[in-house]
């Protein structure tokens, strides 16, 4: 709140001038009030906030916000009263005149944590007359939480001139506030105030229905009790929508991570276990760009992740190149051998960036245009997991498109579908099957450079056994062979996952019906049992390739 | 006069390594027990729970060697039935603890006083019994990979997916047994044991008998494997390995066939397991991990795909590996050697350093043969050779 105001300090006293032209100025309380700082007795001082906040006059903000920050000056013996601006400058309370400074024997006036709540309210109210809706909208907030019945009649004053929408709503709510907590309100002014929280929705609402005091009448009562039903289910499909996105933006790092494993097993039929490793490579890249940017060009930072993407990329995937032509190409044919193989690979890989970076956690950065957040309706969403969304959807677009217009995706899929053709064909396919695997390592990286992106660090455990299986699982679910199976495999794994993981008193209630025992873990077993038992059923994945052609 | 299936299950080479592996398990307990502490040749206590722990892994190789190198199943969850063979052993041995333990409670183990459990849980009962829980260090990973094997092959799951859930199957245990609420001691596992039969599991005497078992463990596993791969059976196995879909059209219920040979062998990783926990003195759910039954698969892998006696052999030689290179200076390069043991093998050495002697072996045989028989054209016969993979 602190922070708001003194954004907010500049504006306010503008608006306030504003405000002035249409309240007439009272001499005689406004002063009183003022004098009454000096008294240095906190019962008089929130007399005095009091008068001030309704006074309407121009001074009755900076006053207040002096009061709240330590910055008003009260003499005893002359009971003349100071406030020091924010830029320094002083000036007497009362009148507005600019003083030389604050005399010594002024002493800044006290408070206490009851005159701290009171001062809130009374700002609040006070920015309700803003000329910016934001901030008008802000403290109307303030006001909805508070329902301080003595602001009433100002926010039924700013209800009459709103014309800014939302601010009109805020307004409206915070008057509801107050008239249901009211207590000489009538019966329907209250079950009409409901109504105005119910269709808020939020927790807010829900905190102030069920703190409603006891002694209402019936009906009361029960449109309050069937008013926090209905916000109650209402934020229950908040908190799907909100657990469906966190899904979709990590499932979408894990998608890429698929992808890329899509295309080594499930288009060349290479099992790589190394996959992982070429995800961690990704997030070192990342890494060691932001390092440098930061130690030589900070002023490139918020380009990092822009360089460090396709880096990632053109790391991993030559690296991807070598390994095929090392060790890969050897072991065509012999699956078995490969899987350890790679798996041994994957041991090399990770002590080689263990013994380069360390084994301990290196901070990756956001860059700016990455950080922050948006709301949409109650589902927070993040920049940096839209951007990731982004990306990932973008990397799947020039993929598919990579292998429908280009010749070397058309050489790949040639390849894919029947070898010894193409090679008759001239095609060279051990330069395809390099290409494409480094293309399939490439991705992976990308993966990595996104994935630091949604945890602020990197490790060598970024890419853990736990999320190669997740990966494993989503390529077995949605069947090789096939790009979009990936796709398909990752979002339902990532629906299968929320469900098990998240399975809540919440979603119970909602009516999935399951009784709410299993924890993340005993979620996550679930499914590695449901994919023991998935693959016995459909050995090639939900959306196998049908045909002869999968025996190969 | 010897029966006829111990001639044919015995030629010389398995007769040679059951002699060595009977000689070590009696000369090595004696040399640690009989000889006094300052002679050079006294054995110290804790080689021989050393070696009593690669002659366990030199048993579970053996039973990764049946499926793999016999029958082409590539299990990579085999360390989940090492451990739970481990397990049982463990929960009998936590049970022989008795009041001894830290909470002084006379049936309930330290760890379950500890997570406040009030009275001993169902799967827990029997455990006090040597027999109960030596029945089920074979029951309980036998009943598992029977139930995983017979939905896994009966729906003809084979390969590399077969290879991938079994490892998915090694995880969800890795996870449940890290379960405090799952009662098997949570990530601590089952420790601090003080007795086995009756005897100090501490002693020197008991750890001398304890390896001299795994050695007759060890024969027995033996024994039972090439008894297997050179019955009918046996051959029926090769024949899946090498080419599956046509011993099925050949009559033979290729699902049957495996499904036996991968419960038995998870039974002989249990009792790997079981003799595995007296002598490390611990059991805990890092056992179960994913890494290790790979590690195990490497091990066969070296020594010889397909040839029991090289299957135990790697298990000795990479443990022993392992443990010169993670106790010395070398240790941060233990993760490249064995990453680079895998790729090198698998590349230069498929066969395993047992299959390409025997290869060598036989090539010079060959030459032998043809060279002293010149006079007489080509009928130099090159017996052919079962456990060349």
């Amino acid at each position: 709140m602190n922070y708001f105001f003194e954004r907010c300090r500049a504006i306010a006293l503008a608006c306030l001038l504003l405000a002035a032209t249409a309240i007439p100025a009272l001499a005689g309380p406004f002063e009183d009030a003022i004098a009454k700082f000096a008294n240095d007795d906190f019962s008089d001082t929130d007399e005095a906030v009091g008068i001030i906040a309704s006074s309407g006059n121009p001074q009755a903000f900076a006053i207040i916000s002096a009061l709240q920050e330590g910055r008003l000056f009260a003499d005893p013996d002359s009971k003349k009263v100071y406030l020091t601006g924010t830029d320094g400058k002083s000036a007497d309370a009362a009148t507005g005149a600019a003083v030389a400074e604050v005399p010594a024997s002024a002493a800044a006036v006290r408070l206490n944590n009851r005159l701290r709540r009171n001062i809130e309210s009374a700002l609040g109210g006070l920015t309700l007359m803003s000329p910016d809706p934001a901030k008008r909208i802000a403290s109307a907030q303030s006001v909805f939480k508070s329902h301080e019945a003595a602001l009433l009649p100002v926010i039924d004053a700013a209800l009459e001139k709103e014309t800014n929408k939302a601010a009109r709503t805020a307004f409206a709510e915070a008057r509801a506030a107050i008239l249901l907590y009211k207590e000489d309100a009538t019966e329907a002014e209250k079950i009409e105030s409901i109504a105005i929280i119910k269709s808020r929705g939020d927790q807010d609402a829900l905190a102030l229905l069920t703190s409603l005091p006891p002694d209402q009448t019936l009906g009361v009562t029960r449109t309050a009790a069937s008013a926090i039903t209905a916000i109650k289910s209402r934020q229950t499909l908040w908190s799907i929508s909100q657990n469906a996105w966190y899904g979709l933006s990590l499932g979408s790092v894990l998608l890429l991570a698929a992808i890329g494993l899509a295309i080594t097993f499930g288009v060349m039929g290479v099992i790589n276990m190394a996959h992982g490793e070429m995800v961690m490579i990704g997030a070192y890249v990342t890494f060691v760009v932001q390092d440098v940017i930061r130690t030589s060009y900070p002023g490139l930072f918020d380009y990092s992740l822009l360089m460090a993407v396709p880096l990632a990329f053109l790391v991993a995937g030559i690296l991807g190149i070598i390994i095929e032509r090392t060790i890969i190409r050897f072991l065509y044919g012999r699956p078995l051998e490969t899987l350890l193989a790679t798996w041994g690979l994957s041991l090399v890989l990770q002590q080689a960036v263990r013994t380069m970076f360390g084994p301990t956690n290196r901070e990756v950065g956001n860059p700016s245009w990455m950080s922050g957040a948006f709301e949409l309706g109650q589902i927070t969403i993040t920049y940096n997991r839209l951007w990731i969304l982004c990306f990932t959807l973008a990397v799947f677009v020039i993929l598919l498109a990579m292998l429908r217009y280009t010749s070397m995706g058309l050489e790949m899929r040639a390849v894919t579908q029947n070898r010894r053709m193409a090679a008759s064909m001239g095609i060279a396919t051990s330069r395809v099957d390099a290409l494409t695997f480094g293309l399939g390592s490439g991705i992976a990286g990308i993966a990595g450079a996104l994935f630091t992106q949604t945890n602020a660090y990197v490790t060598l455990t970024v890419f853990d056994f736990e999320n190669s299986a997740k990966v494993m699982v989503m390529l077995i679910l949605g069947g090789t062979g096939r790009l979009y199976g990936a796709f398909l495999g990752a979002a339902v794994y990532m629906v299968l996952e929320d469900y098990f993981s998240k399975l809540s008193p919440t979603f119970w209630q909602f009516g999935i019906g399951l009784e709410p025992v299993a924890g993340a873990v005993l979620g996550k077993i679930a499914i590695l049992v449901l994919i023991i038992l998935f693959i016995q059923k459909r050995p090639r994945g939900l959306f196998a390739l049908k045909g002869r052609a999968i025996e190969a | 006069m010897t029966p006829h299936f111990l001639t044919r299950t015995l030629d010389r080479s398995a007769t040679i390594f059951i002699l060595i592996v009977a000689a070590v398990g009696i000369v090595l307990p004696l040399l640690n027990l009989l000889l006094p502490a300052d002679s050079p040749l006294q054995v110290p206590t804790y080689l021989i729970s050393l070696f009593g722990k690669y002659v366990c892994y030199a048993i579970l190789a053996l039973s990764i060697d049946l499926i793999w190198g016999y029958c082409g199943i590539l299990s990579l969850g085999h360390g989940a039935f090492f451990a739970l063979g481990g397990y049982a052993m463990g929960m009998y041995l936590m049970r022989q603890i008795g009041s001894r333990g830290v909470y002084g409670n006379p049936v309930l183990p330290d760890f379950m006083v500890f997570l406040n459990y009030k009275e001993l849980p169902w799967y827990w009962y029997g455990f006090d019994m040597f027999w109960f829980a030596a029945l089920m260090v074979l029951l309980a990973p036998g009943l598992l990979a029977f139930g995983f094997g017979w939905l896994a092959f009966r729906s003809r799951v084979t390969g590399v997916y077969l290879s991938i859930i079994t490892q998915a199957m090694t995880y969800a245990l890795l996870l449940a047994f890290f379960r405090n609420d799952f009662g098997f001691g949570g990530n601590n596992g089952l420790t601090d044991f003080k007795d086995i039969l009756g005897f100090n599991i501490q002693a020197d005497g008991t750890r001398a008998a304890l390896f001299a078992l795994s050695c007759l463990g060890l024969i027995g596993a033996f024994m039972i494997c090439r008894f297997i791969v050179t019955s009918k059976l046996g051959k029926v196995l090769i024949a899946v390995r090498d080419a599956e879909s046509r011993t099925r059209f050949l009559g033979y219920r290729v699902e049957s066939y495996k499904l036996f040979v991968f419960t038995l062998s998870a039974c002989m990783a249990g009792v790997a397991g079981a003799l595995y926990v007296p002598q490390v003195g611990i059991i805990n759910p890092g056992e179960f991990a994913p890494g290790n039954s790979i590690e195990a698969v490497i091990w066969v892998a070296v020594g010889g795909r397909g040839t029991l006696v090289g299957a135990a052999l790697g298990a000795v030689v990479v443990n022993y590996a392992k443990t010169v290179f993670t106790s010395g200076a070398l240790a941060p390069y233990w993760l490249f050697m064995l990453g680079a043991l895998f790729i090198l093998v698998t590349l230069l050495l498929p066969k395993g350093i047992i299959g390409t002697v025997n290869a060598w072996l036989d090539g010079r045989k060959a030459r032998d043969n043809a060279n002293a028989d010149s006079a007489e054209a080509e009928d130099g016969i090159i017996k052919p050779d079962l456990e060349k993979a």
